[in-house]
């Protein structure tokens, strides 16, 4: 059986302890020996986001002695309808802050380590190195393939869970005899085909749903107890209550945990999903699109310059917030083509940049001379430019 | 055969979650489904027609790319056939 690999000292439950999770100690699965190992373990939670907040929670409340949280944002309101680890009075506080905060409150004993970074291959290692199990909940590719690796390179177990809009995904990935996330996909999609929750919206409760799984999963790879996820892909589709189990297989030829691995350290991941770096991006073009700042926008708009703007959002995105720009969503372009005026530049927006930079390419694609993208979207403007404009 | 379509394609598939088809085979399978709706093709192909990196498909709980036959495999109606895109919100 699969577990997490624990200290040969375990340390000895205090009376306050025999009184908290007594719930756990009259299991025979769980018992004395099962509360020690849960005692002595220290997982890695990678984000403290939708995923992050509910799954902390669960292994503080469970008795995990070490909790280390992994994020460098700070609470906005919109991630208060599912992000429950903090609340409302901590919007514009860090995320590590407020989270310490609940986890010691729900149990004061709690050892959390705050790690106040952006995961990357420069530290990825390192941080990953002294937890036992690791589960990931960010939101977004690069440090999805990021984190499989480190923890493969490693041999830590990863608790994983991802979520669009209604529908979630589970899994255990790199155990010693298991698959890896590379072996369910060895490529990432191209930038900007797979929308983030972001852009694509997510049901607030669906990251309890997951997050809940992979506390389950954790747990039960501390005590070695259960069939844990390993070689198996957990469907969750929340609209119809449905879950569904498929087989996953470990790849022989994995690039990371296959028998001849090409992967032996920590990559580029942001050249490896295919995003520009931050030098491409001052070039300011993408595609062939060039890329307009919010600011820049506004200062052209304010000279007067004769540009025709063009949101591609949908209809209710465009009632929450807008920009004044003709309104005609990313999916009925190619038949309302004939409403955008040739002759006049085009700007494209969207909610984040993605949407409008594909449409701007299928415009000049389809013999539209002069697009460009605002880079960032109506976020971008909400942040740099009118900030009454409403992020959602 | 019942093909599932996950959310991230279904406004590409007439926004339904699943189609029927009446293919022998996965290959017919995914002809038919992308020849009823053309806009799933260039998400589930690449131009050369192989089944992109990012796309996993599955004949029951089975990935397709592990079976003997792969997309040659035969199928009966009582089959399904998944279609799982690589998701990666979590915040």
């Amino acid at each position: 059986m699969a577990t997490a690999t624990l200290p040969i000292e375990l340390p000895e439950l205090t009376t306050d302890d025999l009184s908290r999770y007594s719930r756990h100690l009259i299991l025979p699965e769980v018992g004395v020996e099962g509360q020690r190992k849960l005692k002595a373990a220290r997982v890695l939670c990678v984000g403290t986001g939708g995923l992050g907040s509910p799954l902390a929670l669960y292994l503080a409340a469970a008795g995990v002695g070490t909790l280390g949280l992994v994020d460098f944002d700070v609470v906005d309101a919109s991630n208060l309808q599912r992000q429950i680890i903090h609340s409302t009075a901590d919007i514009g506080r860090k995320k590590l802050d407020s989270a310490e905060e609940k986890l010691k409150a729900l149990n004061p004993t709690l050892n959390v380590r705050k790690h106040d970074t952006l995961l990357s291959s420069a530290n990825a290692l390192d941080i990953l190195k002294d937890y036992d199990v690791v589960a990931d909940g960010t939101d977004n590719f690069p440090t999805r393939y990021l984190v499989n690796d480190a923890c493969v390179l490693l041999g830590k177990p990863n608790a994983y869970g991802s979520i669009f809009r209604f529908e979630g995904q589970a899994s255990v990935f790199a155990t010693k005899d298991g698959p890896c996330y590379r072996c369910l996909y060895p490529e990432p999609p191209p930038p900007g085909l797979v929308p983030s929750c972001a852009e694509g919206g997510v049901l607030g409760i669906l990251p309890g749903l997951v997050g809940v799984i992979q506390a389950t999963e954790t747990i039960k790879l501390i005590l070695g107890i259960g069939e844990p996820l390993i070689g198996r892909l957990l469907l969750v589709d929340a609209l119809n209550m449905r879950f569904r189990q498929l087989k996953l297989r470990k790849n022989p030829e994995c690039p990371v945990c296959g028998v001849h691995p090409t992967v032996t350290s920590l990559i580029d991941y942001q050249q490896f999903c295919g995003i520009e770096s931050a030098s491409e991006k001052q070039s300011a073009v993408k595609n062939g699109i060039p890329q307009l700042t919010a600011k820049d926008l506004k200062k052209r708009i304010d000279a007067g310059e004769d540009l025709f703007i063009l949101d591609v959002r949908e209809p209710f995105e465009y009632q929450i917030a807008n920009i004044g720009g003709k309104l005609i969503p990313q999916n009925d372009v190619p038949q309302r083509i004939g409403e955008i005026d040739r002759n006049r530049e085009i700007v494209v927006h969207c909610k984040a940049g993605g949407r409008s930079q594909r449409i701007a390419e299928f415009l000049k694609q389809s013999g539209f001379l002069n697009v460009a993208n605002l880079a960032g979207g109506i976020l971008a403007w909400s942040d740099e430019v009118d900030p009454k404009v409403p992020k959602y | 055969m019942t093909i599932f379509i996950p959310t991230p394609l279904r406004p590409f598939a007439a926004g339904k979650d699943a189609v029927e088809v009446s293919a022998g085979t996965i290959a017919g399978a995914l002809d038919e489904l992308t020849q009823a709706h053309p806009d799933l093709r260039k998400h589930l192909f690449t131009s050369e027609g192989k089944v992109r990196a990012f796309v996993n498909i599955y004949l029951n709980d089975e990935d397709v790319r592990y079976l003997p036959a792969k997309e040659a495999t035969e199928v009966s109606p009582a089959d399904t056939l998944s279609i799982i895109p690589s998701i990666a919100g979590g915040n």
